[in-house]
């Protein structure tokens, strides 16, 4: 006795074929995604209490990265600046702005203001600033073109292969140390034949250190 | 069939509170961060100061020439800490950072922050502030004067001393004489005049004092900077900062 019509048979092989399709291309929808801006907020321009920006005070002004960010050459983080920091020059320009009541108000009363993160690595990953900076990793390498940012957005993914990128081609990367905080560096001459002189005199480690999960996980 | 149909529906309902629930747990530990903002504490700050009346280990600053530029009420006129090429290359790349904004990098106090409004200092090459002791300097950094702010927090102590050294190279350069230049580098500065390029050894700041009445003429003779023979006079060959 026939219990399945004919057409049965061409039904189950398109299923089956179908099958692997549809769970490959629902494998790439995840995967793109989860790479997306959508998940990783790159590119996203974050609200801040007060709109500081850092295209006008590294751009137009030229300021050092190190004059707020103090520590990081020597911690793992690189330090928010303290409001005594803003008013070393808003004391006296812009002293009036609306704009920057916020910084007055939290300098009079001592209470801090409070900042949208907008690099925020997970709990689980280790990460320090001081030695990327002092190994020739340059700040414009994780954190784009700050100096044209009017607010601040994360210029990378910063999902772990992105680290690994990096941690396995540092001589991709690398820059002279003098060159760390510069924006709009260009490596003069061949960035490969730069970074493999670099790699030695900076003592960079092996790859297999490099890349071991126990060095970002700790 | 009912009974498959409600399990795989549990079951999904499980895998989706799971892939919901982990990622946040471990990307934010309950622990607090730099700079973290706290519900525990008054001022909502998770960094604490440390206890009143208690000093951290290597914190207790004993030697005030080093850590106050004085001794008694005297102002040091000797450097707390040898002077060394390494000092200097350090005091030029912290004054460029801290100092420039509004001192500018040779001193004359036209930085940006000056052109942008801010009251402008003197500049480092009058008088007065050549005469100043070194001791001088590293108060006024530590402790600011008049418009001046104060730059203990972002400035460590040893720093301050580099920038106070590097702030006596500049004084020098800009009072330098062509005999100040070793014999070997003195091509450099022919060369440089043609090309019209400003350099401290022939400086956009034409006459910034008269003379050049330095005591003595060699870096050695500054007070207290005990320069090594090797160190520059402040930028006389025109090298860019390293």
């Amino acid at each position: 006795m026939q219990i399945f019509h004919r057409s049965t048979n061409t039904i189950s092989r398109v299923s089956l074929f179908g099958a692997v399709f549809f769970i490959a291309l629902l494998g790439w929808v995840f995967d793109s995604l989860q790479r997306s801006s959508y998940n990783t907020q790159q590119n996203v321009a974050r609200e801040q209490p007060v709109q500081f920006s850092h295209a006008h005070h590294v751009g137009a002004i030229g300021i050092d990265c190190r004059y707020c960010h103090t520590s990081v050459e020597k911690a793992a983080f690189a330090g928010i600046p303290p409001t005594k920091t803003c008013m070393n020059c808003h004391s006296q320009i812009w002293a009036q702005s609306p704009y920057l009541e916020p910084v007055r108000e939290s300098y009079r009363t001592d209470r801090s203001i409070e900042w949208t993160r907008v690099h925020d690595l997970p709990d689980f990953v280790y990460f320090d600033h001081s030695i990327h900076v002092n190994k020739g990793v340059g700040c414009e390498t994780c954190h784009g073109r700050v100096d044209q940012m009017p607010l601040m957005w994360q210029a990378s993914r910063l999902q772990m292969s992105w680290c690994l990128d990096c941690h396995r081609n540092t001589e991709k990367y690398l820059r002279p140390k003098d060159q760390v905080f510069t924006m709009g560096y260009v490596p003069a001459g061949d960035q490969l034949e730069l970074g493999r002189k670099l790699q030695k005199e900076y003592g960079i480690r092996k790859v297999t250190v490099l890349e071991s999960c126990s060095t970002c996980h700790r | 069939m009912r009974v498959e149909r409600k399990a795989a529906a549990v079951g999904l309902l499980l895998c989706a509170a799971a892939a919901a629930a982990c990622r946040q747990e471990m990307y934010n530990q309950p622990r607090y961060k730099p700079l973290g903002r706290s519900d525990f504490f008054a001022d909502n700050r998770q960094a604490r100061p440390p206890v009143e009346g208690t000093v951290a280990r290597g914190m207790l600053r004993a030697d005030s020439r080093l850590y106050t530029g004085k001794e008694g009420n005297a102002l040091v006129s000797v450097f707390p800490l040898p002077v060394t090429r390494a000092l200097l290359d350090r005091g030029r790349q912290r004054y460029n950072i801290y100092c420039a904004p509004c001192h500018d990098r040779t001193g004359a106090g036209n930085g940006m922050v000056v052109q942008r409004g801010y009251r402008q200092p003197p500049s480092l090459h009058i008088d007065r502030l050549r005469e100043q002791p070194v001791g001088h300097f590293f108060d006024v950094i530590t402790n600011g004067l008049g418009a001046m702010p104060d730059y203990a927090a972002q400035i460590p102590v040893e720093d301050r001393w580099a920038i106070v050294a590097y702030v006596r190279a500049l004084q020098l350069s800009q009072g330098a004489r062509v005999g100040d230049v070793p014999p070997e580098s003195r091509g450099e500065l022919d060369r440089a005049k043609p090309t019209g390029e400003p350099s401290p050894a022939s400086p956009e700041y034409p006459t910034l004092y008269k003379s050049a009445p330095i005591r003595g003429s060699g870096a050695g003779s500054v007070p207290g900077a005990q320069l090594d023979p090797g160190a520059p006079a402040g930028g006389v060959k025109a090298k860019p900062p390293k």
